[in-house]
């Protein structure tokens, strides 16, 4: 491990460029949720959701960043939560 | 200073990393039961849905986007060594998360005015699904709303450790750690937002 640690800076333009995009994003979000698209909606607004907090993570929150011991975490996390939602929907939906 | 106690940056963010974890179990936990009774009362849901407000929603959207954004410039200013810049930021980071709790206020007022919270009146002449809906909006938006009040405290915290000096561009850990929680704020409320606020 190199020390004493050198940070890794992160430019202002590419967090300005990402919270534009971010807030793009959150105007699509808005427009799709006026189509009349039915159980889609829910579909499409996860999806843009996931979108927009992976930028969140990997640039605000300097993931991208980080050594990949953090990414490895922050996969098992998210596995886990997939399998408590996954599982809690076999139950719901096939009882 | 002159001699250096031991320090682990890498060690004192997976550590914060470990504790965001938990809090992303948390809030999915709340995801989960939202989830449920979605696919048990949709037609119930998308009523209720309709009767927040949009422009509220969608207002406090963009501050907290812009506070996400305020937070990580400042962490990149103290690193740079420009430590005003960076104080400037934090104070613009705090503003929005106060602006963002007077919005909450203003929208919860609204709501309790038209009768609607957990055990009212009106609640108990509606529809089973209905009422889930927004019992599950309260404590939703009240947990993630004390971590805005959190966030906000810890941030002025560190704001008062920049200003003298304790946090500086050689030693900004505590800086990366509370815009770490403030970002995690930011990350529920993006899941929030469509799901009760837009869906259906």
């Amino acid at each position: 491990m190199p020390h004493p640690e050198t940070p890794h800076i992160v430019g202002y333009g590419t967090f300005i460029a990402v919270w534009v995009l971010l807030l793009a994003l959150t105007a699509g979000t808005v427009a799709v949720s006026k189509i009349e698209l039915g159980v889609l909606h829910v579909w499409a607004a996860l999806a843009i959701a996931s979108v927009k907090s992976a930028l969140v993570i990997a640039f605000f929150m300097h993931m991208k960043y980080e050594t990949r011991l953090f990414r490895v975490c922050l996969f098992a996390t998210l596995a886990t939560l997939a399998i408590f939602i996954g599982f809690t929907f076999f139950d719901v939906l096939y009882r | 200073m002159s001699e250096t106690p031991h320090r682990d940056d890498l060690g004192a963010r997976f550590g914060m990393w470990l504790f965001l974890f938990t809090e992303l179990l948390l809030f999915g936990g709340l995801f989960i039961l939202y989830a449920v009774y979605l696919a048990r009362h949709p037609e119930a849901f998308a009523r209720a849905g309709k009767e927040l407000s949009l422009p509220f929603g969608t207002v406090n959207t963009v501050v907290l986007l812009t506070s996400s954004l305020l937070v990580a410039l400042s962490v990149s200013a103290l690193q740079r060594g420009s430590r005003r810049l960076c104080l400037w930021l934090l104070a613009g980071t705090i503003l929005s998360a106060a602006l963002f709790m007077v919005n909450k206020y203003f929208e919860w007022s609204a709501k309790i005015h038209h009768g609607i919270y957990p055990g009212s009146p009106e609640m108990a002449g509606r529809e089973t699904g209905e009422g889930v809906f927004f019992s599950l909006y309260y404590v939703t938006t009240g947990l993630h709303g004390v971590h805005v009040v959190v966030g906000a405290l810890l941030l002025g915290w560190v704001f008062v450790l920049v200003k003298n000096g304790r946090v500086d561009s050689g030693n900004h850990v505590l800086l990366e750690n509370a815009a770490l929680y403030w970002h995690l704020v930011d990350l529920i409320w993006i899941f929030i937002f469509p799901l009760y606020y837009l869906i259906l």
